[in-house]
């Protein structure tokens, strides 16, 4: 009992934003619509979000470290291309995976390297990828879509763990959570990425390799993006080099609703758990009530600003309550900090 | 604060877990004559779809069932999925499909009929082992060869000319295009030269720059084919407005609504469609006649499509609505679709 009241005194006002807004999404969809809250529904939820939860963790700790890579849609359609150019070229599918992998890996090393060496800001770097890797899909693929792709591979993307409703593409993004959680809230990496996101400067002083971090971290959002893609491959059973165009709309906005920082610093995995669990069954209400996609569209676009405005605004408040408690002297050094 | 947070992710897990138990096992129960049929066409607002929609609205109203039309909106492939998802959950009779790519629907599509759900596909054909019946606008060869036909009388068989399709992998835009490069190889056309396909995405602006690409890529570039109502209509707009109208020439498969202007213009000369109308009313009855168990989909089936008359279910499910109407300035006034 003690526990769960100190975690709930811990608990970022935020977070609980979040909950209110999705049991609110639960209300109102179950109201709208008698398909939306059974365990179908939810299986289904989940199975839409298959590659973007998993590009949404990676993305979390990029931007934790007050970075963004907005390529990773791109990274998904180029190795999601290179799998279908190499598999109908004759090479066994398990050798055409690893090849997706490893050119997304390589893919997040050129954008780290152009980051951490060259001192390009990671927006107008993975900007400019963002349209280099799609391109370089269309040049790998062309106009083509590879499909046929084998039955036990189809299955794998689309289908559930027998006599279950749980996709097994959820057992790829909940191995990924386990490892994440571990790293991110309970080793000291974890802490040196938040110091990263807090002062870079004051970070490096302190002995942590910034540069050598974050290289690695774009590495690893490259390989997750390419996982994205072969997830993406098996789901529709289908390689086309415009895969999964605009994911990174969703994306972002999941892991900046989690209550992520945009500059960096700030953020837990819960909060991004929750966000998804958010968007992902308003998407699902949406849909199940028959909203057109445009709506939809615009609903997660004011999302994305409001969770941009909101952690602010909470925070300004919840500092201003703190303020008040606090003796002056300390105040004063609080704001020495930058 | 590690302690906490594995404490409360626990107990959200928990909850969810609980969620799922207790509301699983709500679906199930199928709706028997019940006649809730739902159209997914390639994307929504465009002109093309809203058309058979009208149709198919039609069809509804004499058989007493519903109609609702979803999509998504832009014409993609992994963009349908959710909404098949979406109708499979709400358990709608039926679903009628135009496919942006055949094989990415199927597993999407195979888990609806599993649920009991009946799936025609229209305009543009699934795998045949998602769907029952595959509602055929034109037979594909006599599109794709006649659009060539008209063409070259107008060029005199001469010259460059270019495609502009829609998604690279629609499946009827790359057969009517198989047969546009097969009719183009007869030795009448030896002084025809395909010089590109060029892909639109059934999207207008695309089409639009796609179109002014085209042109400033190929200099001598005489005609453009564009099978698709959203491509025709952008490059009709791009060519009248740099003057080219006359200059190369179009045709394609357009609505007479949408190319109204451009024929009395003289920008285009003659283009082809079917009653689209037509297309989404059969469709509908095709669909009704599954629901109803008055049909199976299996070669030699007939039923009846309201004003329409009897058709046949042909080879792999096929039923073929009729030969393409060619519309120019004589006769555009007599259509309003």
């Amino acid at each position: 009992m003690k526990i769960v009241r100190s975690a709930l005194r811990r608990l970022d006002i935020w977070d609980i934003l979040l909950v209110a807004l999705l049991i609110a999404i639960l209300v109102m969809g179950s109201i709208q619509t008698p398909y939306f809250l059974n365990a179908t529904s939810f299986s289904l939820m989940f199975s839409n979000f298959s590659e973007k939860s998993i590009m949404i963790l990676a993305m979390m700790l990029i931007i934790i470290v007050g970075e963004i890579d907005l390529s990773v849609a791109s990274i998904l359609g180029l190795s999601s291309a290179i799998l279908g150019f190499l598999f109908a070229a004759g090479w066994p599918l398990w050798l055409a995976m690893l090849a997706a992998l490893i050119s997304g890996g390589l893919a997040g090393l050129f954008n780290g390297l152009l980051v951490t060496r060259v001192g390009l800001p990671s927006l107008v770097v993975t900007l400019g990828t963002l349209a280099l890797f799609r391109g370089a899909a269309y040049i790998v693929l062309g106009d083509r879509g590879i499909s046929n792709y084998p039955d036990a591979f189809t299955q794998f993307g689309y289908g559930t763990i027998p006599g279950t409703l749980i996709p097994w593409t959820f057992l790829v993004f909940a191995a990924l959570t386990a490892i994440i959680a571990l790293v991110l809230h309970g080793s000291w990496v974890g802490r040196q990425l938040y110091a990263i996101g807090n002062n870079r400067e004051a970070a490096r002083f302190a002995g942590i390799p910034v540069a050598r971090i974050k290289l690695l971290l774009f590495v690893v959002s490259g390989l997750v993006a390419a996982l994205a893609g072969i997830i993406f491959t098996a789901r529709f059973s289908s390689s086309r080099a415009d895969n999964a165009v605009g994911f990174e709309l969703d994306v972002i906005t999941v892991v900046l609703l989690g209550g992520v920082n945009i500059f960096g610093g700030r953020g837990t995995l819960l909060g991004v758990l929750l966000a998804l669990c958010t968007v992902g069954a308003l998407r699902s209400a949406l849909g199940l009530a028959d909203y057109p996609d445009q709506v939809q569209s615009i609903i997660v676009g004011i999302l994305l600003i409001a969770s941009t405005l909101g952690p602010n605004l909470v925070r300004r408040v919840q500092d201003a309550i703190l303020r008040r408690r606090v003796a002056p002297e300390q105040t004063l050094l609080q704001r020495s900090t930058p | 604060m590690k302690r906490s947070t594995r404490t409360l992710f626990g107990s959200a897990i928990l909850l969810l877990t609980a969620i799922l138990t207790a509301c699983g096992g709500t679906a199930g129960g199928t709706s028997g004559g019940k006649l809730d049929i739902a159209f997914l066409p390639k994307a929504i607002n465009n002109p093309y779809f809203d058309s058979a929609a009208g149709g198919a609205k039609k069809a509804a109203d004499e058989l007493k069932g519903t109609f609702k039309q979803v999509g998504p909106s832009q014409a993609n492939a992994a963009d349908q999925v959710p909404f098949i998802q979406t109708l499979t959950q709400q358990q709608v009779s039926a679903i009628v499909v135009s496919a942006n790519d055949p094989n990415a629907l199927a597993p999407a599509l195979k888990q609806a009929q599993s649920k009991g759900i009946k799936v025609v596909s229209y305009d543009s054909d699934v795998a045949h082992d998602a769907r029952s019946i595959f509602v055929n606008q034109a037979s594909t060869e006599d599109i794709g060869r006649t659009e060539v036909q008209v063409l070259g009388a107008q060029l005199n068989y001469t010259g460059e000319i270019a495609i502009l399709s829609a998604a690279s992998t629609a499946t009827n835009q790359n057969a009517w295009i198989d047969y546009m490069k097969q009719e183009l190889s007869l030795p009448k056309y030896s002084n025809m030269k395909l010089v590109k396909v060029a892909y639109g995405n059934d999207d207008d602006q695309t089409s639009y720059n796609q179109t002014q690409a085209l042109v400033q890529a190929y200099p001598n570039l005489k005609g453009i084919i564009s099978p698709t109502t959203v491509g025709i209509a952008a490059a009709a707009r791009y060519l009248e407005a740099n003057g080219l109208s006359g200059k190369i020439a179009l045709t394609g498969l357009g609505t007479p609504n949408g190319l109204r202007k451009y024929v009395k213009d003289g920008t285009i000369k003659q283009f082809e469609l079917w009653d689209v109308g037509h297309l989404g009313y059969l469709a509908y009855y095709a669909a009704a006649a599954l629901v109803q168990g008055k049909i199976t989909g299996k070669e030699g089936d007939t039923f009846t499509a309201g004003t329409l008359g009897s058709y046949t279910v042909g080879k792999d499910g096929e039923v073929l609505l009729g030969k393409p109407t060619v519309f120019d300035s004589a006769n555009i006034d007599q259509f309003n679709f």
